[in-house]
């Protein structure tokens, strides 16, 4: 039987408590807003890019301690990694979150999220910040090819 | 209150979940099933099953006989004119979308109005809004007051001479408000427009007589009130569903087809194209049957009973906020626990076998006026014991200590 204390792992609850990187960022490439529409969990997340490098990241949201948790470990991984691995991060975060064998050698914090893959009702919460940043880096890639505009570019999911 | 032997007729009550006795708090989500809607319907397939209507062999007339005969169930139990009035659909949402598809569709124009509320479920929220869409019509909402009710000032001012149709739920599934259907209904009638209930959340819970609210059509599925999932009940009233063009065309609907031309059947089957859920509702007539045979009134008195204590009882817990009127409520709570989000809160509480939904409960816009983004929710039915509630609210005061004292990693 899975504990409650697989999920909410001290680290978790501190970044819960104390978010990382929380804010907005005024020179953002790209700028996604994701929503789960089963919970009513939304983030904001901004990232700033140059030259296939995530340069800085910064989140706002509402929602749960495993979602927020996860997208403050998240900006905090991705700070000053170039675009390829990030990526590759999220999709072995995925991985592990499936219950899969995954190297968590460089996943320092993020690891303490390896408990959520126990309570399957929440893996959604713990991968909402990953799915934005994903679409935020083919955002950023849009707008590398017209290297001027620092507009910030809105996904298609609703915003309240 | 209820005897809690009943409880001995759901056999999935009987379990333990995450080493804990089961405390199933969601039934506004879904009821369980008694074990005679779990034996008719097994029984109707072990003898009846055949497809109804069409057989000249015997099976095929027992089919039919089980069918109908739970539309006459549907029909004594919502006191309804004649049979000709229920028209089984798959839920409360098909039994909406038919009507506003149908009649929303053929009867409402650009300079029309059409009146929700605020309180409604997205099921009698996008329908219209789809309807508004395609014919122009306006859509309003009945706003709602500090305490989660509406006033009839606002409703009568909402509903004006331009209204074609005013569509409202009876028991929110939220705040756990009870609407004034009755007066709701000679409102709409005063200045000609029509009134469709969403009776999703009252059905189950309380007599509901659609000749004594005058309403003109009314949706409700039968899961809720321990059926099978699947089916579901609109009732309109008969020269509404006479004028109302059917949805679904093909097999089980039609009368004479040509080749450019096709007669329909008459009410109710001209709304039932293809194989009808012949099962489901075997199974609804028999979930009739077990609520009458314990009283719709009892089931009321049981729940307001159960709703008193918990809202007694929550006074003592720190940090609880409850939405919705504080009289006159519907047996569900709608909650928050300040410092804990409700979807971790609802994890918590599973952990020790307590089922809570966590969410927005399909009622964006409802949250929206709450100013939350998510809350969590307890709903009780007439299987649900105060020793149940003690059990909830003693691990409302876990969650509160596990999160309150950090964690432990």
């Amino acid at each position: 039987m899975a504990s409650l204390d697989d999920l909410y792992r001290r680290v978790i609850m501190d970044h819960y408590q104390a978010p990382r990187n929380m804010g907005e960022l005024a020179d953002a490439d790209a700028t996604i807003q994701l929503k789960n529409p089963t919970c009513g969990d939304q983030i904001q997340l901004q990232m700033k890019v140059e030259d296939g490098k995530i340069k800085d990241a910064k989140f706002k949201g509402e929602g749960c301690s495993i979602s927020m948790s996860s997208a403050s470990m998240m900006t905090e991984a991705i700070k000053d990694l170039p675009v390829e691995k990030a990526l590759e991060l999220a999709d072995r975060f995925s991985k592990m979150l499936l219950g899969e064998e995954v190297d968590l050698d460089d996943f320092d914090d993020i690891e303490a999220l390896q408990g959520v893959c126990k309570f399957p009702a929440r893996i959604k919460c713990a991968t909402l910040a990953w799915k934005a940043m994903e679409k935020g880096v083919k955002e950023s890639d849009k707008v590398d090819h017209h290297h001027d505009h620092h507009d910030h570019h809105h996904d298609g999911h609703h915003h309240d | 209150m209820i005897d809690p032997k009943i409880r001995e007729e759901f056999p999935i009550l009987n379990q333990k979940v995450n080493g804990h006795p089961l405390v199933y708090l969601d039934s506004a989500a879904t009821a369980q099933k008694p074990i005679q809607v779990i034996e008719a319907v097994n029984e109707y397939y072990r003898k009846t099953n055949a497809n109804v209507h069409r057989g000249v062999h015997t099976l095929g007339n027992w089919a039919t006989d089980a069918y109908e005969g739970a539309r006459t169930k549907v029909k004594k139990f919502i006191n309804a004119r004649s049979t000709e009035e229920i028209v089984f659909v798959r839920g409360t949402t098909s039994a909406i979308n038919l009507v506003a598809q149908s009649y929303g569709r053929s009867f409402i124009g650009k300079e029309d109005e059409i009146v929700i509320t605020l309180m409604e479920h997205h099921s009698n929220l996008i329908p219209w809004q789809q309807v508004a869409k395609f014919t122009g019509a306006t859509l309003k909402y009945v706003p709602l007051q500090q305490d989660g009710t509406m006033s009839m000032e606002d409703i009568k001012a909402t509903i004006t001479e331009k209204t074609k149709l005013v569509a409202m739920t009876q028991v929110s599934n939220v705040l756990g408000t009870v609407n004034p259907i009755k007066e709701v209904a000679k409102i709409a009638h005063s200045v000609g427009a029509k009134l469709l209930v969403d009776g999703a959340q009252s059905i189950p819970h309380m007599k509901v007589d659609v000749q004594d609210l005058d309403c003109d059509f009314l949706a409700f599925s039968g899961h809720k009130m321990g059926a099978p999932t699947g089916i579901g009940v609109l009732y309109g009233k008969k020269e509404l569903l006479e004028q109302m063009e059917p949805v679904e065309f093909g097999g089980e609907m039609i009368d004479f087809v040509d080749l450019h031309e096709s007669t329909w059947k008459e009410l109710p089957w001209k709304f039932e194209g293809g194989t009808p859920i012949i099962a489901g509702a075997v199974g609804l007539g028999a979930a009739i049957d077990f609520l009458q045979s314990i009283g719709m009134d009892q089931i009321e008195k049981h729940e307001h009973e159960l709703v008193n204590y918990a809202m007694d009882q929550l006074k003592q817990v720190d940090g609880f906020t409850m939405y919705g009127p504080l009289v006159n409520h519907s047996s569900l709570i709608t909650f928050n626990l300040k410092d804990v989000h409700p979807h971790d809160l609802a994890t918590v509480l599973d952990t020790y076998g307590i089922a809570v939904r966590a969410g927005h409960h399909c009622a964006q816009p409802l949250m929206k006026w709450l100013n939350v983004s998510a809350t969590a929710r307890a709903s009780f039915y007439l299987y649900n014991t105060k020793n149940e509630i003690d059990i909830w609210i003693d691990g409302l005061n876990k969650t509160k200590e596990y999160f309150g004292d950090g964690f432990i990693g």
